[in-house]
């Protein structure tokens, strides 16, 4: 293959160097399989392919001739929105399904099954119960813990009206979901109230399902995806700033290398201190290698980055190029965005793809069953057994980039605010006066359909260059860390007020606020200004933006941003375009319903043109200069 | 690329790809979804056909001695060769409907917004870049290949020596 082709895979030099290996070695990539597929299903790409009964499938002519209808009668718009509204089911799910984990770990914890963990930060335990009406006095924290999380499990039901943390949004955004009847009233509900809508033969509807499909969306983000964070923040602590380094140069020649690679923090957090353990680290010097380098890949990778000093090998389309290093002795993996490609891979090398989940097994993988009650000494098993898969490793085999950058992480809400030194208002100020025009969060996945890094970067440093404070989650935050701008001194990129306003606070210009489910402290953050200044979340000059998305996770996020009022940009092109009626909903419409809608744009230069162009226009309408 | 396309029925599936990728090919924009909101439409000219579980893409067969040729009454529609492509003038098509009348595949068809006669034009844009025609690329499962008569029949021997020998 040509230079210039394959740097259109990636900006990210150490990809760069390890696709053109994968190419020598002969091995197949997302790159390659993703060539293979081109040219993709039209109907799918439009949405117009309906797989809900056995009638069908059903597809409908895109360019207005026949058929129109599927054999039930559902039109095109019926048939776009519904497949819309189970992809936002889906994403919902996995994030909900995440935080459900969370939840009960902290139930384990606070009653004794699960001994391993413990409440890492008291003060938001208390302040979670106080904003739950839960008696904190004269209660032991494990009690306190217990009612937390049981009033947590009770949100996933539907035995209460609505979610508790929909009064951290501020009035009017709660009148407009009220007026419009998408209130979510419990996290599982709503999902299976959506399979159940589409359905053959319920909801045909394009507007009510649609609806509907943001009331599941904000049972995500102002739901399991919240209790997610909070509840992880209680048992692992809640980030503070904190120092790092990235991109697949963190792996180590003469260390044991374990990447812990998917979303949930309840594993990767003992598998950290498994590898502290003075007697696998004895076993592994036994062994030849000077210590165990435990690594993050993708989520996970972002959960321990904010709380430890761990590394992180990359982002998602980076998972197989880890395992192509050879130098990898086990990746251990839990849930959501591991490619079914990486046992294959590993089968090439030394490699271990080590499964942990019920929920998620991998043909060719080792599955050792990850149990909470038997935490430490699991994740203990789980490293001595690539511990003593190091002396498998082929020194001849590996090839480890060299490429690696520093990185400045851990901006939680509270990191946030004590940055700024107690309070708002050094933020509210510097909205104010223009120094910081407005905030963006940015966020989302790597896809083959675009250069990897190229859009999260290019929108990102574009931003900044705009005065525009990018606060950060995900896989798009991991390309920021990558690059330098997650380092107070990429200031020197932004305009001249942002400029200021982080050297003065010695902040980067683009904030690191943790994995997908943590774009809930953006809401957060989001939710506070807005009740700051007295206005509703859509009045504020926001923008949201997922230049690189792929997963479904990635439509639930869009939709419960939208829903929260926030504009938002996509890079790459959802399957709604079949339906014009469905389009024109969510990228017009919507405005009149939650006042806030979606714009497609894949060319991230015209990205920022249509943020800056939107964050103006809410800036004039609060009066701001 | 110069050839004919050959069409293996035992190998549709009956997904439909390939009128996708030959409306977009024929749209103005070439983008799918740019194309769906074009006017004039832009139109198929390969059909998907079932006959209880069989399916058959049908595409002119861009005939030697092609009846639409011969009795086209304004020279619009021209053969360009031996094993070249049969073309529409669209400026000179008239919408007589003959060429429907006498093509013996029913593979020649109106276009709903323009109102003159649409067929296979086996890509020439794709053709003259070096490309595989747009259905032939878009097939997943090789139903539709392209191939010169010469490579045609060669198949077809191998295809019968196959099943000669193999009924000895």
């Amino acid at each position: 293959m040509d230079q210039e082709k394959r740097n259109q895979k990636s900006i990210d030099p150490a990809s760069l160097e390890m696709l053109s290996r994968a190419e020598e070695a002969g091995l197949e990539t997302a790159w390659e399989r993703y060539d293979k597929q081109e040219p993709q299903c039209g109907f799918g790409l439009l949405g117009l392919c309906c797989r809900n009964c056995n009638m069908g499938p059903c597809r409908i002519d895109p360019f207005g001739g026949e058929p129109a209808k599927g054999v039930c009668g559902a039109d095109a718009d019926t048939i776009v929105a519904r497949n819309l509204l189970r992809a936002i089911a889906a994403g919902a799910a996995a994030h909900s399904d995440h935080g459900r984990d969370v939840v009960e770990t902290l139930l384990h914890a606070s009653t004794g099954q699960a001994p391993d963990y413990q409440i890492k930060d008291r003060d938001k335990l208390m302040a979670l119960a106080t904003e739950l009406n839960i008696e904190t006095a004269e209660r032991s924290d494990q009690e306190i813990a217990a009612e937390v999380a049981s009033t947590a499990l009770d949100e996933f039901g539907t035995r209460k009206g609505t979610l508790a943390f929909l009064n951290r949004a501020p009035a009017p955004r709660r009148e407009v979901w009220s007026k419009f009847g998408i209130v979510p009233r419990g996290i599982d509900r709503e999902i299976v109230e959506t399979m159940h809508r589409t359905h053959m033969g319920v909801d045909t509807d394009y507007v009510n399902l649609i609806l509907h499909g943001l009331r599941t969306a904000l049972s995500d983000g102002w739901g399991g995806s919240m209790w997610a964070t909070e509840l992880s923040d209680v048992l692992f602590g809640t980030p503070q700033p904190i120092e790092g380094v990235s991109n697949l140069g963190v792996l180590k020649e003469d260390e044991v290398n374990i990447i812990v690679h998917g979303h949930e923090p309840t594993l990767s957090e003992m598998i950290v201190e498994a590898a502290r353990d003075p007697e696998l680290l004895e076993l592994a010097r036994s062994k030849g290698a000077k210590r165990i380098n435990i690594c993050g890949m993708c989520c996970t990778g972002n959960e321990l980055l904010m709380r430890h000093e761990v590394p992180v090998a990359g982002n998602f389309l980076q998972q197989e190029l880890a395992i192509i290093t050879g130098a990898v002795e086990a990746m251990v993996v839990d849930v959501q965005c591991i490619m079914p490609s990486l046992t294959g891979l590993a089968g090439c090398y030394h490699t271990e793809i080590i499964s942990t989940s019920p929920k998620a097994r991998f043909p060719g993988a080792r599955h050792i069953p990850f149990e909470e009650q038997n935490a430490l000494k699991i994740a203990k098993e789980i490293v001595k057994l690539a511990v003593e898969n190091y002396p498998r490793r082929n020194p001849d085999r590996v090839f480890i980039p060299e490429e690696k950058m520093e990185f400045l992480a851990g901006f939680s809400v509270e990191a946030i605010l004590s940055a700024l030194g107690g309070s708002l208002d050094p933020l509210l100020n510097a909205i104010k006066d223009g120094s910081i025009q407005g905030i963006v969060g940015l966020v989302g996945c790597n896809n083959p359909k675009i250069t990897q890094d190229y859009g999260h970067i290019t929108l990102t440093e574009e931003l900044i260059k705009q005065d525009i404070l990018v606060v950060e989650t995900g896989c798009a935050a991991i390309a920021s860390a990558k690059r330098g701008l997650l380092l107070p001194e990429a200031a020197q990129k932004a305009g001249p007020g942002l400029r200021a306003v982080c050297e003065a606070l010695k902040i980067p210009p683009v904030l690191h606020m943790g994995s997908c489910v943590d774009i809930s402290r953006i809401l957060v953050v989001a939710a506070a200004v807005a009740n700051a200044l007295e206005v509703d979340i859509s009045d504020l000059p926001l923008a949201g933006a997922a230049p690189e998305w792929m997963s479904e996770k990635a439509v639930s996020i869009g939709a419960y941003v939208i829903g929260s009022g926030i504009y938002t940009v996509l890079g790459t092109v959802p399957p709604v375009l079949g339906s014009k009626k469905v389009a024109s909903l969510l990228t017009e419409g919507a405005n009149e319903v939650v006042g806030a809608a979606f714009a497609v744009e894949s060319d991230p230069q015209k990205a920022a043109g249509l943020i800056v162009e939107q964050i103006n226009y809410k800036r004039s309408r609060l009066g701001l200069p | 690329m110069k050839g004919n396309i050959v069409v293996t029925s035992s190998k549709c599936i009956g997904c439909h790809s390939c009128e996708i990728a030959c409306a977009v090919e024929h749209s103005q924009s070439k983008n799918l979804f740019l194309a769906i909101d074009e006017h004039p439409r832009p139109q198929k000219r390969v059909l998907v056909e079932s006959y209880g579980r069989s399916n058959l893409p049908l595409q002119c067969r861009h005939c030697e001695d092609a009846p639409c040729v011969q009795v086209c009454p304004t020279g619009a529609l021209v053969k360009q060769g031996v094993e070249e492509a049969v073309v529409l003038n669209d400026n000179l098509c008239i919408g007589c409907k003959w060429c429907v009348l006498v093509c013996p595949f029913g593979v020649i068809m109106m276009a709903p917004d323009d109102h003159i006669m649409i067929k296979c034009d086996l890509c020439r844009e794709r053709s003259e870049a070096g490309r595989l025609p747009a259905c032939v690329e878009s097939c997943h499962t090789g139903a539709l290949q392209l191939a010169s008569t010469a490579q045609m029949a060669r198949m077809k021997r191998r295809e019968f020596l196959v099943e000669f020998l193999r009924d000895q």
